[in-house]
């Protein structure tokens, strides 16, 4: 059994597990601590210096990077630690690109919350900010672009590059002010290691790494991936007849909340003006549109003298079981043949 | 997979051989990198130096048709340093004394010479995996696309019977299946042997239970495979195919051939998204619903029966296959197909597959089932094989095996090995992903990958359009002049129709599996 204690946060009494950190701890108990550079999925960095607290009374420690302890009084406001924050705060986002409407972060951005919290006054934030950074965007990547005007270096996407994607395709490149997160020598995602799994961007907790394809859907479905035999589990967005984005279903063992490429970004074959949407009879050489008894006539008629060993049919990989099964329930009970076989070794 | 992918993480080793799983199977290849981060051994054999190896520990970069020689010759290593686990052995397996004799052919000298691989180095990469445990090894077709990759796969089975590696935990043999339901579409019996559930059709007591579910007489006689049926539609024996959701003018080994047996097809009916380059040849195209709009369930690489929901109506008039073919049945006046949602046909499913017999839409809302799960009470099973073997006396069998040469090695005619393999951005003959713009953007034309070497010889430069030929014909493509190809060794993906790379691969076989040599061809490659 891990050990738990009582804590006391705000003067609200409190039980944690051992190594659990005062963050996380005060956050599963629905009380707010700004932070920016914390994320659940990844190990903790302390490096934005937003989430100070006091503990009994002494000197301000980062929340994410200390541990809780058994009978500890933690005080997550207080006008030192205030001052600290807006002071950190206030840093972040004078350098800022401010852009809210157009952002793709617009209402699920870390800085408006905190902000908000701290109360930051644009007056003060004005006299701070320096010229504009006017680094380029890049949008070489089809699906997500990143703007360094956006970033506020809180290393979140080169941490999930590292600890969740195991890839490592970026990196913090200069120092101080000049800081930037980047691929290897600075080239456009498309030409690094960059997998394209967009991992980093749905992590991103402003709008510097945003997704190309629109945000929002109107509802979700939950269902599984239809490309490789991982099976990962994803929620389709769904905005009127159209799928608009994936998500990754966290709570399923396949992929714990991990998609790929495809996964996450290759939906838009669904909707194409390709798909098929009439039965097709082919009538002296060219496809003719038919109605579906049309078709299905002509194939029983067609069907029925060819039973036994003039019969095969290819099953698929791609279909459901159910599918599968009726398949090769139709070869063998109505065709009277074992002929069937998908795929599988190719 | 005998294990589950989840037991990736506790893993001491990683043995990940024949597979690109960062391009084919990513998300699982994100899971190796961040196990080998946390300090798992990874090892890597594979003819090319695919991207995973920037990961691993230990990369044995072996000639294409060598795996069971490497294999056989870490089975070698293991027993000769008593590094084997003996009690699992005897308390296990059967048929060792036979399996170790004929290990005597595999010489340090003899594995060296056909695999091109440093003997210390299938020294050490054997020792990781039998004292660094649990171990697991990883396949996929760079192990089974081979006229003996059935040996290939007995070869993995005999070290992980050696070293105990299977039956826990984080050990085990894992295939990786490659299409989303490749694993439900066997489990289904979309194969020619078996029933649903892997029920062999020539033994009498299944036929008898299937005729008496779904009335009439069935076939006793064991039915064609894949490519063998494209032999017999060629010679005029099949002369109707109904195919559904494939493309085996790009997949199939040997295209050319596939594409003048459909000519000769009198009846040939196609259900699919897009017109593909097969449904070019139907008679009838009859439109799918995709993914996206139907109910049912895909069972995954990890026997994982999980949930499929129609998130948006069918487009147009298309309509899912579990209803086309059900409506075919019912047009030729057939009984047992007059299903109203796929439910009730899983409720069939379950009543006649042992190994299903535990699955319903209610029990698998969320996470989904593990087969085997029998009944209602089943949990699912997390990982095969625990305490016995699925076989009638629960052991293992050790199988001896001599090393047996590709149908087709490098002469002077045809001096390279051309090996195919799979795009991240693009999935099989790439009918759904080439109509996502921004995948075709990230890769939007076949290359062949050959060593610099190659390319000074035949006088190739980086980017040139060359053409590529075997014994079957010949296609053009664009050269990348790479060193993850190491010298005699090419290859290309077979998603782009422009550049059908099945045209020219080789459709020998594997006699018991029916699987193509499509990782060895012998090629030439010329300028254009």
């Amino acid at each position: 059994m891990t050990k738990e204690y009582n804590l006391t946060i705000d003067g609200q009494k409190i039980i944690a597990q051992e190594g659990t950190s005062i963050l996380d701890a005060a956050l599963e108990n629905d009380i707010f601590i700004p932070h920016l550079c914390h994320h659940p999925d990844l190990k903790p960095e302390g490096a934005c210096r937003l989430c100070g607290v006091e503990i009994d009374g002494g000197r301000m420690v980062m929340s994410c990077l200390s541990t809780v302890g058994e009978g500890i009084d933690v005080k997550t406001d207080s006008s030192e630690i205030r001052q600290a924050r807006t002071i950190a705060m206030e840093l972040l986002i004078a350098d800022h690109h401010m852009d809210c409407l157009a952002c793709a972060a617009a209402n699920d951005c870390a800085l408006l919350d905190i902000s908000a919290y701290l109360g930051i006054q644009p007056d003060r934030l004005e006299r701070l900010r320096p010229s504009d950074k006017g680094l380029p965007i890049d949008e070489s990547n089809p699906f997500f672009q990143f703007d360094p005007n956006k970033c506020v270096v809180c290393g979140i996407c080169v941490r999930t590059c590292n600890e969740i994607v195991g890839l490592g395709a970026l990196g913090f490149i200069n120092r101080g002010f000049k800081t930037v997160i980047g691929t290897f020598g600075n080239k456009p995602f498309t030409e690094s290691i960059c997998e394209s799994c967009g991992e980093c961007v749905v992590r991103c907790p402003v709008g510097a790494l945003a997704p190309k394809t629109p945000k929002f859907a109107a509802r979700e479905v939950q269902t599984t991936c239809v490309y490789c035999g991982v099976g990962c589990g994803i929620y389709l967005g769904v905005a009127g007849d159209k799928i608009v984005n994936v998500r990754a279903d966290r709570e399923r063992p396949t992929n714990e909340g991990s998609l790929c490429v495809k996964g996450r970004y290759g939906f838009n074959f669904i909707n194409h003006p390709d798909r098929l949407t009439k039965p097709l009879i082919k009538k002296d050489g060219e496809f003719v549109e038919a109605e579906w008894d049309e078709a299905l006539e002509l194939i029983a008629s067609k069907f029925v003298q060819s039973k036994g060993d003039k019969f095969a049919a290819l099953a698929s990989a791609k279909c459901t079981n159910e599918e599968n099964y009726l398949i090769q329930k139709f070869t063998r009970a109505v065709m009277e043949t074992n002929t069937v076989d998908h795929c599988a070794r190719l | 997979m005998t294990n589950s992918i989840a037991e990736i993480d506790n893993a001491g080793t990683l043995f990940v051989i024949g597979a690109n799983t960062t391009n084919a199977h990513p998300v699982i290849g994100q899971r190796m990198r961040r196990a080998s981060q946390n300090g798992a051994k990874l090892i890597v054999a594979n003819p090319k130096e695919i991207d995973l190896v920037r990961a691993a520990d230990y990369f044995i970069q072996h000639r294409p048709g060598s795996d069971t020689v490497l294999l056989m010759g870490m089975c070698r290593y293991i027993i000769e340093e008593g590094l084997h686990d003996q009690e699992f052995i005897a308390d296990h397996c059967e048929n060792f004394e036979d399996f170790q004799e004929s290990l005597d052919a595999y010489t340090p000298e003899f594995v060296e010479e056909i695999t091109g691989v440093p003997w210390e180095q299938v020294a050490i990469v054997a020792r990781t995996f039998a004292t660094n445990k649990p171990s697991a090894i990883f396949y996929a077709m760079g192990i089974t696309q081979h006229t003996h990759g059935t040996d290939n796969v007995m070869a993995v089975a005999n070290l992980a019977l050696i070293t105990g590696q299977i039956g826990k935990p984080s050990t085990g043999v894992n295939p990786l299946r490659g299409q989303n339901n490749v694993q439900g579409a066997c489990d289904m019996g979309g194969l020619p042997n078996v029933y649903p559930g892997y029920q062999n059709v020539t033994i009498p007591e299944n036929k008898a239970k299937f005729e008496k579910i779904w009335g009439g007489e069935l076939s006793a006689e064991i039915g064609l495979t894949h490519t063998e049926i494209f032999d017999a539609i060629y010679d005029g024996e099949i002369t109707a195919l109904y195919l559904v959701g494939e493309n085996p003018l790009l997949t199939e080994a040997n295209a050319k051939h596939v594409r003048e047996a459909l000519e000769k097809l009198d009846f040939f009916v196609v259900q699919d998204l897009f017109i593909s380059e097969t449904a070019q040849y139907a008679d009838v195209i009859l439109p799918a619903a995709s993914f996206a709009e139907k109910n049912g369930t895909f069972t995954n690489t990890e026997r994982r029966v999980q949930r499929v929901r129609a998130a948006l109506s069918p487009q147009g008039e298309s309509k899912p296959d579990w209803w086309i073919t059900s409506q075919i049945a019912q047009k030729m006046g057939e009984p047992g197909f007059d299903f109203s949602q796929p439910s009730e046909i899983m409720e069939e499913i379950a009543s006649l597959t042992p190994i299903y017999g535990g699955i319903s839409y209610e029990r698998i809302e969320e996470v989904g089932l593990q087969w085997p799960c029998r009944d209602a009470d089943d949990p699912g099973t997390q990982y095969l094989h625990k305490g016995k073997f699925a076989r009638p006396n629960g052991k293992g069998q050790f199988v001896p095996l001599e090393y047996k040469k590709s149908a087709e090695i490098a002469d002077d005619e045809y001096p390279l090995i051309l090996t195919t393999d799979r795009s991240l951005y693009h999935y099989h003959s790439a009918t759904m992903t080439r109509r996502v713009a921004g995948l075709e953007e990230l890769d939007s034309n076949e290359w062949l990958k050959l060593s610099p070497d190659d390319a000074a010889q035949f006088g190739i430069e980086d980017g040139e359009w060359v053409e590529v030929y075997s014994r079957r014909g010949k296609i053009k493509v664009r050269a990348q002049v790479t060193d993850i190809c190491p010298t005699g060794v090419c290859s290309m993906t077979f998603h782009f129709h422009e550049s059908p790379t099945n045209e020219i691969t080789n459709p020998a076989l594997d006699p018991v599996a029916k699987i193509p040599e499509t990782k060895v061809t012998a090629v030439r490659v010329e300028k254009i």
